[in-house]
């Protein structure tokens, strides 16, 4: 018997499970989703999973300033980044600078971060978006700030894992440099996700639906994590566990 | 530093029109205090480096006019969503943007703080950033160590870097903690003018348990006291960002009149900048 979840619950635990086994999850400037996802994974992982959280201050282990960060990825201590993008490509290519001939863009997204570099430096980046439309997911993004894949020569020892969308999971195919589509949520269909893609990718014979959480994760999600996600993204975390918690 | 502590307006005094002024993120060390003085004193030309990104100072610099280039990984108001009047200044063609990436902004500032002129970067190959900078280029190892492409970017050093501490003291001292990108700006630019939101009676050096976490004076030209110097951001491990006042500039922000009614009401009426206080 399945509990009834939000939206956004389905999110975090898909995200989750991407990040079961790991070391050291780092989270980045706007990732609410995100972010409550790692808070979810090192509850679940028993403490031995390290979430630092950029921007909060009680959740980074961090002493050096801003690129501590940074040369951690570069270390290779760093296993899990996110990236979004105001645009993505079939080939993993992200967008966080603007839509139209750059400069002069005609809509303007607040800039690349940190992407141009940890893309390449963190193992497993995982790409969220929300937003799954045609509009975002596109054949190829007005300008790369960090490109998925790189020339053989290129040091490289990061890249895209996969992309979580409110539709479906993609994973990305390294070898084939595209995406294939691994489940669809609950309440979405392959025929729907094929609509609203803007770029080519691979769909097996049958594709999965996403599993839904369980009751045991959602109360572990709607307590001890919903209050940890609070320091660092209040609005957030009122919106989400403020309505769950009252359902 | 001279034995001896100024005032916003004159922090703001010193910053001239054309200066390369660094600024924290809004999870940082913002001086909002001395950005309203700055605009109320009508600032013009800045080039505004974000360390790596800017937040609320950057949207009200931009709005009020008194930026003409941009260098930033990012403009952020993090869950206030997309800053107002930076989009709407790019979308009017009005701010020439420099567009990089967080770690190359902090490596240009390395390169400044060893006096030298570049720094390699691990990335960025094959980003459309690259292909929009000047003052980056890619070479080799020069070791033979590796065989592909490293990009270089040119030493950034700003003319000032502006910030708010929790704590300075009469020396020029200012307690950072961990928020050590703050040093790092202090060590990359010219001069460092720094308010804080409590003067420390003694010598911050001289306390083994602050003096890590203190930008020395040697690097601090002058300091003002300025008791929730952050208002309307927060500052770290003292106060959070006060929400219902940046809802309200949001709000205000999404027009050029709006925005300048916000100016009025909390910069140009008298005594305004001070509202904090």
């Amino acid at each position: 018997m399945s509990q009834s979840f939000l939206p956004e619950e389905l999110l975090i635990i898909t995200v989750a499970e991407m990040l079961s086994g790991l070391r050291h999850v780092a989270v980045g400037a706007q990732s609410p989703i995100p972010g409550t996802a790692a808070l979810l994974a090192r509850a679940q992982s028993g403490g031995t999973l390290r979430v630092s959280m950029l921007g909060s201050e009680t959740n980074s282990p961090f002493t050096d300033g801003g690129r501590e960060l940074f040369d951690c990825a570069a270390q290779g201590r760093i296993d899990a980044f996110f990236l979004g993008g105001g645009q993505i490509d079939g080939q993993a290519n992200i967008n966080l600078v603007g839509i139209g001939d750059y400069p002069d863009t005609k809509v303007r997204f607040p800039g690349s971060f940190g992407s141009a570099y940890l893309y390449f430096l963190v193992p497993r980046v995982i790409l969220f978006r929300e937003e799954h439309t045609a509009r975002v997911l596109v054949p190829k993004v007005d300008f790369i700030s960090a490109p998925g894949v790189s020339e053989e020569n290129t040091y490289r020892t990061g890249g895209p894992h996969a992309l979580v969308t409110g539709r479906c999971v993609f994973d990305f195919d390294d070898a084939a440099k595209r995406f294939k589509l691994k489940s669809v949520h609950p309440g979405h269909t392959a025929e729907e996700v094929r609509e609203h893609t803007g770029f080519d990718y691979d769909t097996p014979d049958h594709v999965p639906e996403t599993p839904a959480p369980d009751a045991q994760t959602l109360t572990l999600l709607r307590g001890e994590v919903a209050d940890a996600v609070t320091e660092r993204y209040p609005s957030f975390a009122a919106k989400v566990f403020g309505a769950a918690n009252a359902a | 530093m001279s034995d001896s502590l100024t005032t916003i307006e004159d922090l703001a005094a010193r910053i001239p029109d054309g200066a390369k002024l660094a600024l924290a993120p809004d999870y940082s060390g913002c001086s909002m205090a001395t950005i309203r003085a700055l605009i109320a004193r009508g600032v013009r030309d800045l080039h505004v480096v974000g360390v790596p990104s800017v937040g609320f100072q950057g949207d009200m610099l931009i709005g009020a006019g008194c930026v003409a280039t941009l260098e930033t990984a990012a403009v952020t108001l993090d869950e206030y969503g997309p800053a107002p009047r930076f989009t709407a200044a790019i979308k009017a063609g009005n701010l020439r943007i420099i567009d990089g990436t967080c770690p190359a902004i902090h490596s240009g500032l390395q390169a400044a703080e060893k006096g030298i002129p570049f720094m390699p970067v691990r990335g960025i190959v094959g980003s459309d950033l690259l292909t929009h900078r000047d003052d980056w280029t890619t070479g080799t190892d020069p070791f033979g160590e590796e065989d592909g492409p490293i990009v270089m970017v040119k030493a950034i050093r700003p003319d000032f870097t502006l910030i708010h501490a929790p704590l300075a003291d009469r020396h020029g001292n200012a307690w950072i903690g961990v928020r050590r990108e703050m040093m790092l700006m202090a060590h990359a630019s010219r001069e460092t003018l720094v308010t804080a939101d409590e003067i420390y009676d003694g010598d911050l050096l001289a306390d083994e348990k602050l003096a890590p976490g203190t930008i020395p004076g040697l690097y601090v030209s002058a300091v003002a006291e300025a008791k929730n110097g952050a208002w309307p951001v927060g500052l770290f491990g003292r106060y959070g960002g006060d929400d219902a006042h940046l809802r309200d500039y949001l709000e205000r922000a999404r027009t050029e009149e709006g925005f300048a009614s916000y100016l009025d009401e909390f910069v140009h009426a008298p005594h305004a900048h001070k509202a904090a206080e």
